[in-house]
This record gives structure tokens, C-alpha cells and sequence, in this order.
């Protein structure tokens, strides 16, 4: 049985993929996160990460498909699942194997499961663009925080450089612990070990926030309510639109989730 | 400005806007200027969903509850007992920005009660877009409804600022519009509606010569029509709708199942619930007047004026036309695979793309998202072959999509109603 484990990062899985074939030789299973996991396997083959392995990966994968397909396999990676290597191994090496554009064969079980997660990570991050909720800070910066369910902050980020342009702000992933940060000119990534939030919903300490911050957080949450119309309340698919996971960020939801 | 006091006020235009169903601030394209705020994307992004299931993406308000008309079926008649208010310009600019600062919202969609007399409103309309736009730098989504009668001058104004313009046409029929709006009749709703198509023409044609030509409501415009309130039928229905995209260029039509907020009123039907499934199937006929290549008389016609409850537009269609199916899947061109029951516009690429690839068989539609309890009376794919609507006759298969329905459709249809992503028709 080949057991690989590498950093978890995608320039470490595309170099596991260029590994692999190099040593003909592909994973049964795939250990990721630095050196977290226990030793469960006696011949454990770790991957170095390396940038230039990657990159010709990277343009295998644009000669043999397409540029597009390639960054599709960068959002997938961003699923952040214990099974996402082992699924863009399998893809790669489809796309890779053939002459042809495997990219859209559906009648292949991995291109389709591979079609479903990404269709996945791209509906999360969509959400994040509309559920961010940002509250106004002393200073007059933005901050948000969030807990998306996959890693899909990254994909969010040029969406809201664009929009958001002429303010300052900060969007924080609380379950992985790191965030960005815009401060007029350029995004950085940053990570705070004393984060003065309340991680049941995000909020930052009241210190911290804008004299009218609440406020307007008020008048949202009365224009929500207003807006509905009751002769047409539909329980479920409220909730199926605005899963449940996501209503103790929300303003709106009172902070609730129940 | 914004303080306290604001609540009571947003409660009450919040609410009486709440009946104007667009939510769409999808179709424009606007990108950030330097220094400024905001921007339109393509796509339309929800920031929340209302306890009925319907996208918030703006703040849609009214700039005043105060009016002078009367229409039946509207809840800010002026004979209607109501708290009233408004807001000025400068506070509805100053909400809508606090508001998408905060990720809360796309943009505004501003409506308003006819105040002393329309040109008076739509100047005021008009103001806070420019406000917006010029104080504010803000170049995210605007939407005004333009009021009937409003002067060609101000409708002009409002197309420079707004990225939607529209006006509500609301009863289908010249007929029952004035019985139910008597301040009301067809010219002064479809003559804002010209302008503003002539308008939106022009200003594509100058940019086509020019790249700084100034825009003109560049998301097109959009109107809703009532549906219940009066005995119009889905055929008179769907062919204005037809004409309005075809003549007008409309960008959407919206169907509003009458909710009975005047019940006092006898020239207006009695209801218990709004007809949901009515309006949910004319927005299924909708898209198959834009997505999927049919024709309004296709779906309804003299025979059968109305839509069938129970069973979608395209099903029904089929049923009517049985000697058209069944279709190869692995060589029908893609107009017909359109019209294939249980499978949708997206299905319908990916048989497209794989079909180069292999020849598919029914495990691989199913995969590509085709629902295939209703498609298999329908096709023919690379396999033996189930029984089509030929061989069961049209009748026995309407029967057999009735039984397979009868759990919880209800909800499954508000569902795909407001999915703001892809058209799920037949899916
Ligand atoms: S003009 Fe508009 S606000 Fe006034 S009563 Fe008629 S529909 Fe209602």
C-alpha cells in the first residue's frame, strides 16, 4: 500500500502528483497537515513541496485541458476535505493519461464527482460574498468574521478588493484561524492570537465598535422582518436558502441559531 | 438624518414595498471607479433570505406611503386607513450606503407612493440616485420605478443615474386597469415604458460610436403584472408578456399572485391564499418564452387559455405533441433536447459536451442532473428502451407523472421560484 502525506498545501499536492509519476508509484492513501497525523503506516513516503515541480504540473494539467480546468483543480483543493487529494490525484491523472480533453467527459464517475465538489465550493464561497457582515469599528475600519465551511476565503478576496475599495477591512475565518486584511492599497493574510471576538457570533467587543454600529444593525434586522411577506412564509425553503449554520453571524437572525 | 426614529420609518416603507416581487440585481456590469465604492456584478448576489424564502439582495423601499390615487389591489390607497411617512433623499442615499458598507445589500430599488403629482415624486426619485452617484461615489445597483405620468424629461433623468429603470404595469387588461386604477390607464404606463426603450436604444448606439457615451438604464427594465386579481386569462397573460420582450426588450416580467390587502373591496376577488401554483407556473412558462425557444402560442392557445395546475408548461406541451417524441438523445440537435421533459438548459450542455465523448445511456443522464422519471417517456438513448409517450399514449403518461408528484411539490417549487442562479425549469 503507497502512503504519501504532504503539507496540505496545493503546491504540495501538485508536487505529489509529479512525484508520483516520477516514481511510478501513486497513493493508495494520502496523509496531509504537517506531521499532525500518527504514524499509522510503516513506509510513509513524504513529499517535499516544490514550487517549480508544481508549476510544471500546473501546466501539464493547461496543455493537456485547459487553463480553466486548472483552476477549477485550485478550487476543489479548497474544499478542505480528508478525501479532496485523493479525488485530484484520480482527476489529474485522467486528464494527464489522455490525449484528449477529459475535462468534460461526464460519462467519467470522477469528472462528474469532481463537477459536484467544485459546484460546491463555488456555491460556499458565493454565500460568504452575500453573508459577510461587516460592523463598523472605532477607527472606522470594517471587520467581518465568518466560518464557511470550506476553505474558500481566498476566492472571496477579489471580489470584495473590487467592492469595497475605499475602506478598510478585515474578514476573518474563525475555524481555520487566519484572515485578510485591505488597508486602502493591498490585501495581506493575516493571523491574531488575541482576537477580541466572541466566537459565537463574530462580534467584536462592544469597546471596539462604532458608536452607531448597533444601530444600524438594528435597522437591518427591522427591515428584514419588515420585507416578508406573511401570507407567503415558507418555513422550509427559508431555511434551505439560508442554512441554519449561518444565522448566528447574521444580524438579521438576531445571532441566533435556533 | 438616520438616528432612532428611522426604525418606525423603515418599518412601515420597508413593508408597504414589500409586495413588488423583483429581487433580481443580476444583468449589469458596473466595475468600481477609483475612490469610489461599489460595484455591480453580473451574477446578483443574495444577502439574506426573508422568512417566505425570497432573496433580499436590495433595500428595496418606498420613498413615501403617502398617495394620491386609489388602485384597489394596493395597500397605500389613499381611502386605506395607514400609518404614513417618508423619507427625504438625503436619508435614503445615507441608509443605502451605511447598508452596503456593511455587505448587507447589492444596492437600492426605490419605489415610491405618488406624492402631490408624479413629476414632484420622480423628481425626488431621481434626486437620491444622483445623490448616490455624485456625494456618495457609489456605483453599486440602482433600481428606480419610474411613475406613471412622470414627464419624458425626468425619465430621461432617472435613466442617466439608475441601472434599472421600471414601471409596473400590474393588471394585465386596458379593461380591468381602469376599473381597478381609475387614476390609471394603459398610455401612462406604456408610454414611460417607450421612452425608457427608445431610451435604453439610443444610448446602446451612441456607445457603439462613441465608448463614453453616457449608459441609460443599462440593466434594461423590467415590470410585474398581478396575477388573481382579476379574470385575465395565463393566455392574455403570457402573450403580453411575449410582446414586452419582443417589442419592449424587457428584461423581465414579474408575476405577483394577488395577496387580497383589501379585502373590502368588491370589485376584487375573494381569496384565502394567494394563487402560488398559478404564478409559479407562469414563471415556468416565462422561461420557456426565454430560455428554452418557445413561442407564447406554443404553451397556450385558444383550446387551453390557461395553464395546467398540476404539471409543468413543458410537460404539458409535450403531452399535447406526442408525435415529436421520442428523441435520440445521442443526435438530437439542441432545440429539441430543450424540449425535453426533466431536462433543463444545464443538462442540456453537458449532454452536448459528453455526448463527443461516449454514447450515453440513461445511468449518465441521470448523473448530468436530468430527472429522469419524467425524461424517460420522452427519449431514446444507447440502451433498450423504456416505454415512450407514444406507445402509453399521452394520457396514461399524465397520469404517471401525476402519481410519481404527489409528495410535497409545494415546496420544491418556491424553491426553484426563487433559485437567482440557474433557470431549473424541468429539472
Ligand atoms: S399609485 Fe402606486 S402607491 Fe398609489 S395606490 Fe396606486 S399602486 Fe398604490
Amino acid at each position: 500500500m503507497n502512503v504519501f502525506s504532504f503539507d496540505n498545501t496545493f503546491e504540495g499536492l501538485l508536487t505529489l502528483v509529479f512525484d508520483s509519476y516520477q516514481q511510478k508509484r501513486f497513493p493508495d492513501e494520502i496523509l496531509s497537515g504537517e506531521g499532525s497525523q500518527p504514524v499509522l503506516f510503516a513506509s510513509t513516503n513524504t513529499i517535499e513541496t516544490d514550487d517549480r515541480k508544481a508549476e510544471r504540473v500546473w501546466n501539464g494539467i493547461v496543455k493537456h485541458s485547459s487553463e480553466e480546468n486548472a483552476h477549477r483543480i485550485y478550487r476543489v483543493f479548497l474544499a478542505d476535505l480528508p478525501d479532496t487529494p485523493k479525488l485530484l490525484v484520480k482527476y489529474i491523472r485522467l486528464i494527464i493519461d489522455s490525449n484528449k480533453n477529459e475535462e468534460t467527459n461526464f460519462s467519467e464517475p470522477v469528472v462528474v464527482e469532481f463537477n459536484k465538489l467544485h459546484q460546491k465550493v463555488c456555491r460556499e464561497a458565493h454565500r460568504i460574498n452575500g453573508f459577510v457582515r461587516f460592523q463598523k469599528t472605532v477607527e472606522g475600519s470594517y471587520y467581518a468574521s465568518f466560518a464557511p465551511m470550506y476553505d474558500v476565503l481566498p476566492l472571496c478576496i477579489p471580489h470584495f478588493r473590487d467592492r469595497f475599495a475605499d475602506q478598510q477591512w478585515i474578514i476573518y475565518d474563525l475555524k481555520r484561524n487566519y484572515g485578510f486584511w485591505y488597508d486602502l492599497k493591498n490585501v495581506s493574510r493575516v493571523v491574531f492570537d488575541d482576537l477580541k471576538v466572541n466566537p459565537q457570533n463574530g462580534q467584536l467587543h462592544s469597546s471596539l465598535l462604532a458608536d452607531d454600529e448597533k444601530l444600524f444593525q438594528q435597522l437591518w434586522k427591522q427591515y428584514y422582518h419588515s420585507i416578508c411577506i406573511q401570507e407567503r412564509k415558507n418555513d422550509k425553503v427559508h431555511r434551505q436558502l439560508l442554512p441554519q449554520r449561518f444565522w448566528k453571524y447574521l444580524p438579521e437572525k438576531g445571532f441566533h441559531s435556533l | 438624518m438616520i438616528s432612532e426614529t428611522s426604525l418606525e420609518k423603515l418599518k412601515i416603507l420597508a413593508g408597504a414595498a414589500k409586495y413588488d416581487v423583483s429581487c433580481a440585481s443580476s444583468g449589469t456590469q458596473r466595475s468600481n471607479t477609483k475612490g469610489g465604492i461599489g460595484n455591480a456584478s453580473a451574477w446578483g448576489i443574495c444577502h439574506s433570505f426573508a422568512e417566505d424564502g425570497r432573496c433580499i439582495s436590495l433595500l428595496k423601499i418606498m420613498l413615501s406611503n403617502f398617495c394620491i390615487y386609489d388602485c384597489a389591489y394596493c395597500i397605500n390607497r389613499k381611502s386605506n386607513d395607514i400609518p404614513r411617512t417618508f423619507f427625504t433623499p438625503e436619508e435614503i442615499a445615507n441608509l443605502t450606503i451605511e447598508f452596503y458598507r456593511r455587505n448587507y445589500i447589492e444596492g437600492l430599488f426605490l419605489s415610491s407612493g405618488v406624492l402631490r403629482n408624479p413629476d414632484y415624486t420622480m423628481e425626488r426619485m431621481v434626486t437620491v440616485a444622483k445623490l448616490l452617484r455624485t456625494e456618495h461615489k457609489y456605483n453599486g445597483y440602482i433600481h428606480l420605478k419610474a411613475i406613471p405620468g412622470a414627464s419624458e424629461q425626468l425619465i430621461a433623468d432617472a435613466g442617466k443615474w439608475a441601472d434599472r429603470l421600471s414601471v409596473n404595469i400590474e393588471i394585465p387588461t386596458e379593461n380591468n386597469l381602469k376599473l381597478l386604477a381609475p387614476d390609471k390607464d394603459f398610455r401612462s404606463v406604456l408610454e414611460p415604458m417607450k421612452i425608457i426603450s427608445t431610451g435604453i436604444l439610443q444610448a446602446k448606439e451612441e456607445r457603439q460610436k462613441y465608448r463614453n457615451a453616457p449608459k441609460f438604464s443599462p440593466s434594461g427594465q423590467s415590470t410585474q403584472l398581478i396575477i388573481g386579481a382579476t379574470n385575465d386569462t395565463d393566455r392574455t397573460i403570457l402573450k403580453l408578456s411575449s410582446a414586452l420582450y419582443s417589442k419592449r426588450d424587457l428584461k423581465r416580467v414579474y408575476y405577483s399572485g394577488y395577496i387580497p390587502v383589501n379585502s373590502y373591496d368588491n370589485r376584487l376577488p375573494a381569496l384565502n391564499t394567494p394563487p402560488l401554483r398559478r404564478e409559479h407556473r407562469l414563471y415556468q412558462a416565462d422561461w420557456l418564452l426565454r430560455f428554452y425557444g418557445f413561442k407564447a402560442n406554443e404553451i397556450v392557445n385558444a383550446e387551453n387559455p390557461n395553464l395546467d395546475l398540476e404539471l409543468d408548461p413543458k410537460v404539458t406541451w409535450a403531452l399535447r405533441n406526442p408525435h415529436l417524441f421520442p428523441v435520440d438523445i445521442n443526435k438530437a440537435d439542441p432545440l429539441m433536447l430543450l424540449r425535453i421533459p426533466g431536462i433543463g438548459t444545464h443538462s442540456v450542455q453537458l449532454i452536448l459536451l459528453a455526448r463527443k465523448h461516449t454514447r450515453l445511456n440513461s445511468s449518465h443522464l441521470q448523473k448530468m442532473g436530468v430527472v429522469m422519471k419524467r425524461a424517460r417517456f420522452f427519449i431514446t438513448c444507447n440502451e433498450l428502451r423504456s416505454q415512450n409517450v407514444q406507445e402509453l399514449k399521452p394520457e396514461i403518461v399524465r397520469q404517471l407523472l401525476l402519481e410519481k408528484k404527489a409528495i410535497g411539490t409545494d415546496d420544491a417549487i418556491q424553491l426553484k421560484l426563487f433559485n437567482p442562479v440557474m433557470p431549473a425549469l424541468g429539472q
